[in-house]
Parts: structure tokens; C-alpha cells; sequence
């Protein structure tokens, strides 16, 4: 039976792990993430799923032991942040390469260093290249739905690709939210059962994993891992859809917030679009017409659809929670500018870098930058491209 | 459980031949005894290193049980994600046959790199063979030291220069190392002996949890000496008592072999080419600290081998 509770964005996703009931998790703590795994070592413990928990020695074990595991079929989990997806690095291209699904929940936090345990998205946007399926949650439903989610999309044949699924550190992993939490029948039924075809537990048919390939193969690969990553877009929109079907909440690649008439809007991931849904909302009650989108998949990165979904407004800002050092402004606004270049017209467009290690950023906040934007659209001209938003210089 | 070299001899080789190490490459006849004792319904986990590159480069591969290489430092990480997935499958009945899993890596890849993860793996109590082929340097990326290189030994990072005359420092007790995490089972082992080496490997597979065999594998690129000679300084290293072939099984510990009179271990050193320094005037002193620490290692381990020492 459905039930609607009140549960920490860690809760509620150590729920869903639950709920999936992996074959394999392997796991090491770091905070935020901790009470996450806390909460699913508890239904290990209790005997409620029959998961073989393995407790590694460090991240880079964690991911390690989850290659072995999804290579020889297992359903795969872990959940990390930070300085432990850091460590992860090195495997996670292993794990994508091997065309291995599996799904990993980040909790995302602040890089070292200096040491900072909270909220942004220098993880897993530094990570943005190692060829896993990345989407962002707005708050701790989406989160629970995002984990869910990941399961079939990164399992579909055709894409066979790892997902990783972020939630804000101690903003959502800490908070208590209401929750529509899933029967445990209908997220098996909708999840299905895994089959791998090619096990390295199937000792008639050995198969040899990760080899040496050389320049005569290696390109080809890659390619490979090219239109998997493609036509993963593919599968998150059938499983969104599938999804709708079941809960009536809608997922594609990002969610347009009274976007469609707007002149100005901002472009943000994470729990910073909520807080900039209620700027906008704001905003519209006295006639301005703004809006927001929300990317909710970051990779595969949807230019296409974005170029059509932003090309009519008049100034654009993109919001970074991380800084690409060197790079003109976050990596964020790169790729949507670059995206874009493509599109029919090109707005005015901007970068808010805000929020490292945990900043806080507000409605007023939020407020500011529109009426900086709206500025910018009277004038037609940007002052600064990039602004680092309430830092004291 | 006894080794027939009779049937060894009809068996399937499940490392095929074509791979590419050298011509006299100790360690692949290890991987070799090793799988023949192992048998088919074998999963391998491999670290980057010599045996890897030889014998994986697509779309070729000499192995004919499942194989998986993952990264340098983590074969062991890698084979306890493999053993969680077999013992949840099974749990779900989707599983049923017995399967033994083996995890492998170079001196490199386990006594510098991978040792954390190896010793988490020993620590889990993971139902696996951690197999370390040991040819005492990273051979694989040019003959660099590793903590296995042993004193005195002339390496790419070690070289004999006008001022230092190789590595000056002893090799890590690595054995020692995984004797301590208390696993039921631990051995060393050498590339001359198949018998004393499969009969641990099949020892070691037979236990209900984690076991260790490090294995000397000679290395005639790296140690110098003529490829021809390969099982030959693998015996010297024997019975020289500088690697010593003993077992400890659920904390017992025992001599698998005491040579009949003990070499000095200048007839190992002295046919190779990273020891030839040694016999110049001004570094004779090095062979003999070796050899005083070879002499007190082999009267410390007789001793808890219960055995008679040689100076009472």
C-alpha cells in the first residue's frame, strides 16, 4: 500500500534502495551520505531485503567491488559524496566502460579543500565526463523517484550505461519532507527482473572483461559508449513516462516553470529551483513575466531540447552550484550557451556561480538576479557575464 | 586432492598458449599450474600488471574461464564484488553450482597499491584466492622498484649509480602481513615446485573463507639472468632459504620444505645481472646483510614451524 510520510531526503532514498532490493550494495560512509546508509543497514539487519551488504574499506573499494558485482549480474548499488566520488574517479569510467548498469545515489557536498561537509555540486559536476547517466533532484520525492527510475533506465539493453542520482547535502539528505512512498510490489513489478547476458558466473560461456585494447579498437569502443549514452535519453523518457502512468507525477529531461511566456528566466538543478519557483511565483503576482528551467538530466545533456525550449526568452541566466576552474564561467553555462549557439535565437546570457560549500542561497537572493536581469533585457547590455553571487570580494 | 602430474597431464590447459609473455616468463606457468589446479568453474580477477597485458589484448584472450581486470590496485575489491554477487544469486536460487574465486595481482599491484583493498577483502571474510606472483619489481611498466624488491637490487628507479649502489632497503614481509589478519589459510609458494604449488592453491580453494598464496615467479628481464634458467633461480631462491615454502593453516604453522643443505645466498644472487654489483669490494657488505637477515628470517620461522634450529 502507498503511504505519505515525512522522511529526510537520506530516509527516503535508503527507503527506495530498500524497496529495490539489490543484489549487491557496497558501501563506505561519508558524511552526508551517512544516515543513508544507516537506514538501509537497518533493513539489512532486520532481514528485510536480501541484499549481500558488503562493507568495503574505502570508496574506491566500494566502487571496485560494485564492477565485480554488476559483472557477474547482480542488481548493484552504492551511495557516496564528495571526497568519495573522488575517490571513486578511476572506476567510475571503469564501470561505465564495461557497460555495466548499476545506480548510486550522490549526496552532494563540497570538495576538499579547505574541508566542507555541506551543500554543492563540485562532486558530481567534476565528475561529468566518466560516462554515467546524471539526474538532479529538486527535492526528496523527486530524489526517491530519481532512484527508482534509474534501475530500468540505465538496465534497457540498448543503453546498459551506470546512473547516478544527486540530491543537495544536508538541504534534502537532512530535511524532513512529505514523501509519497511506493508499494514495495509495484516498484519490483515496474523494475522487473534483472537478467545479465553475460555473466562472469557463467562458467560454460567464460567471458573476458576489461582487456587490454589498443589503438586499432579502443576508438571504436568509445564510440560505442557514445550512442549508448545517446540513446539513454531515449530510455529515461519511456521510463518517465511508465512512471507517469503509475505515480501521475511527470518526468522528461527538465521541467519548463512558466517558462512558455516568459521574457527572463534562470536556469538552475537541484533544490535551487524550488527556492526559484517561489521567486517566480512572486515575481508573476506582480506581472513580471519571468520563469525557470530546471534540468533534471545533465547527461545525456539535452541541447537540443533545451535550444527550443529557451530560444524565445530575452535573458537567460544560468545558475552553477560549482566552479569549473580556468573554464569561461560553470559548466553549467557552457554547454547551455554552447546549446544555444545551435538554437533558432539566442537570448542574453548570464552565470550565477552561487552556494559553494554550502552557502545559502534565498528567494530574495533569487529575487535580486531577476531584477538584474530585467535590467540587462532593457538595456541589451551584460555587465558581468559571470557574477559570484554574494561572495565578499 | 593429491596432484597426479599423470592427469595434469590430459587436462585442458584453461590458459591457452599465444598469450604474449616472454619466452621463459616465470610467471605465467604460475597462472598456468594455478587454473590447472583451480579447475574450470573458476571466476579470475586480474590487477594491471604483467599477466594482464600478456594475455587480454583484445580481441584476443588466453583465458578460458571468466576473467575480469578492473584497475591496478583493486583486483581484490573487484573478486569481492564478484563472491557478494554469487552468494546473493545462490541465496535467490538463481545459482547453484560451486565456483571458485581467485583474485591475482604482481608484487606491484599487491604488496604497494592494492594492499588496502587486499587486506579489506581478507578482513570480510570473502570466500576467494588472493594470488600474488610475485617477480619482486613492477616489471610490467620497465623493471621499477616495488616493497617486494629485495635489498640491494638494481631496478630502473633503483639503478647503480656513482653514489647509491641499488635499493637499500629490505623487501616487505608481505606474507607476514596477511598472516596477521588471522585467514585460515596462508602459504608461500614458488614456480619450480608445481606440486607444492597446486596442491596449496587447491588447499587454499578448499577453505570456507579467504586465503593467500604468494608465489615467487622469476622474472629474467628483470632480474637478468638467462631465460632459459627461469625454474633453475626459482629453485635457488629455495634453497638458498631466501624464499622459504611454508603454510599456515588455521594458525599452524608448517615447513612444506627444508633444503638438505642450505646455500649461501650469493649462488642465487651471483647469477644475476641486478645483483652484480654486489660482488665488487665496496658493496660486499650489502650481500652480507642480506644474507644475516635471510639466515635470522629462516631461524625465526623454523622455530614456529616447531622445527630444530641450525644455531641452538
Amino acid at each position: 500500500m502507498r503511504k505519505i510520510v515525512a522522511l529526510t531526503g537520506n530516509d527516503a532514498v535508503g527507503t527506495a534502495m530498500k524497496q529495490i532490493n539489490p543484489d549487491v550494495v557496497a558501501a563506505f560512509p561519508i558524511t552526508p551520505q551517512t544516515e543513508l546508509m544507516h537506514k538501509f543497514a537497518e533493513f539489512h539487519a532486520n532481514g528485510e531485503v536480501d541484499t549481500e551488504l558488503v562493507l568495503v574499506e574505502s570508496e574506491h573499494s566500494a566502487m571496485s567491488a560494485c564492477v565485480g558485482a554488476a559483472a557477474a549480474g547482480a542488481r548493484t548499488m552504492t551511495a557516496t559524496s564528495a571526497q568519495g566520488l573522488a575517490l571513486m574517479w578511476e572506476i567510475l569510467y571503469v564501470q561505465a566502460s564495461c557497460r555495466l548498469p548499476m545506480v548510486m545515489p550522490v549526496v552532494n557536498r563540497a570538495l576538499n579543500a579547505p574541508l566542507n561537509i555541506h551543500c554543492d555540486h563540485s562532486d558530481t559536476m567534476g565528475a561529468r565526463d566518466c560516462g554515467w547517466i546524471q539526474i538532479y533532484s529538486e527535492n526528496t520525492q523527486e530524489a526517491y523517484d530519481n532512484v527508482i527510475q534509474g534501475v530500468p533506465i540505465g538496465e534497457k539493453n540498448d543503453v546498459r550505461l551506470p546512473v547516478m542520482i544527486t540530491l543537495d547535502g544536508f538541504i534534502l539528505s537532512h530535511t524532513m519532507e512529505r514523501v509519497e512512498l511506493l508499494d514495495d510490489d509495484e516498484i519490483q513489478r515496474f523494475i522487473g527482473e534483472y537478467q545479465h547476458p553475460h555473466s562472469l558466473l557463467d562458467t560454460e560461456n567464460p567471458v573476458t572483461y576489461g582487456p587490454v585494447d589498443l589503438p586499432d579498437y579502443y576508438f571504436e569502443h568509445k564510440r560505442q559508449q557514445v550512442l549508448a549514452m545517446e540513446r539513454a535519453k531515449d530510455s529515461i523518457l519511456e521510463v518517465g513516462r511508465a512512471f507517469a502512468d503509475l505515480t501521475g507525477r511527470d518526468y522528461g529531461l527538465f521541467e519548463e516553470y512558466r517558462l512558455g511566456d516568459a521574457e527572463i528566466a534562470i536556469l538552475a538543478m537541484g533544490s535551487t529551483a524550488g527556492t526559484a519557483k517561489e521567486a517566480v511565483d512572486q515575481l508573476r503576482d506582480r506581472g513580471k513575466k519571468v520563469g525557470l528551467l530546471k534540468l533534471r538530466v545533465f547527461r545525456p545533456f539535452p541541447y537540443e531540447e533545451l535550444g527550443q525550449s529557451l530560444e524565445h526568452l530575452k535573458v537567460l541566466a544560468i545558475f552553477d552550484r560549482a566552479i569549473s576552474f580556468g573554464s569561461y564561467g560553470g559548466a553549467l553555462f557552457s554547454e547551455v550557451r554552447s546549446a544555444l549557439f545551435g538554437a533558432g535565437r539566442i537570448p542574453l546570457v548570464t552565470n550565477y556561480i552561487y552556494g559553494l560549500g554550502g552557502r545559502n542561497i534565498s528567494v530574495e537572493e533569487i529575487g535580486s538576479v531577476f531584477d538584474e536581469l530585467e535590467h540587462v533585457a532593457q538595456t541589451q547590455q551584460i555587465e558581468n557575464t559571470i557574477t559570484y553571487l554574494g561572495v565578499r570580494e | 586432492m593429491a596432484i597426479r602430474l599423470k592427469e595434469l597431464s590430459k587436462q585442458r590447459e584453461l590458459l591457452s598458449g599465444g598469450h604474449r609473455a616472454c619466452a621463459g616468463c616465470g610467471c605465467s606457468v604460475v597462472i598456468r599450474q594455478m587454473l590447472l589446479a583451480a579447475g574450470p568453474d573458476t571466476v579470475v580477477g586480474c590487477a594491471t600488471g604483467c599477466m594482464e597485458v600478456a594475455t587480454s589484448i583484445y580481441p584476443y584472450t588466453a583465458w578460458r574461464v571468466p576473467w575480469i581486470h578492473n584497475a591496478f590496485e583493486n583486483s581484490a575489491a573487484t573478486v569481492s564484488g564478484v563472491e557478494a554477487a554469487y552468494e546473493a544469486l545462490k541465496r535467490k536460487g538463481k545459482i547453484d553450482k560451486e565456483i571458485n574465486f581467485i583474485a591475482m595481482g604482481g608484487d606491484g599491484g599487491t604488496y604497494d597499491i592494492g594492499i588496502q583493498a587486499l587486506s579489506g577483502a581478507m578482513e570480510r571474510g570473502h570466500r576467494m584466492l588472493y594470488l600474488c606472483y610475485d617477480n619482486e619489481a613492477y616489471m610490467n611498466t620497465g623493471i621499477q622498484r616495488s616493497s617486494a624488491t629485495p635489498l640491494g637490487a638494481a631496478t630502473s628507479t633503483t639503478p647503480v649509480g656513482k653514489k647509491i649502489p641499488g635499493k637499500q632497503l629490505f623487501r616487505k614481509d608481505l606474507t607476514a602481513i596477511m598472516i596477521a589478519h588471522r585467514i585460515p589459510y596462508v602459504a608461500q609458494s614458488s614456480v619450480h615446485n608445481a606440486r607444492d604449488f597446486m596442491t596449496k592453491v587447491q588447499k587454499a580453494l578448499s577453505v570456507d573463507g579467504p586465503s593467500f598464496i604468494n608465489v615467487l615467479g622469476t622474472c629474467h628481464r628483470g632480474w637478468r639472468f638467462k631465460m632459459e634458467h627461469s625454474i633453475e633461480m626459482s629453485r635457488l631462491a629455495v634453497e638458498t632459504c631466501y624464499w622459504p615454502l611454508f603454510e599456515v593453516e588455521n594458525g599452524k604453522w608448517k615447513l612444506s620444505y627444508k633444503p638438505k643443505e642450505k646455500l649461501p645466498l650469493a649462488e642465487w644472487t651471483e647469477r644475476q645481472g641486478r645483483f652484480a654489483h654486489l660482488s665488487k669490494e665496496e658493496n660486499k657488505h650489502i650481500l652480507e646483510r642480506a644474507q644475516h637477515d635471510v639466515d635470522e628470517q629462516w631461524e625465526e620461522l623454523l622455530r614456529r614451524c616447531g622445527q630444530e634450529t641450525e644455531k641452538q
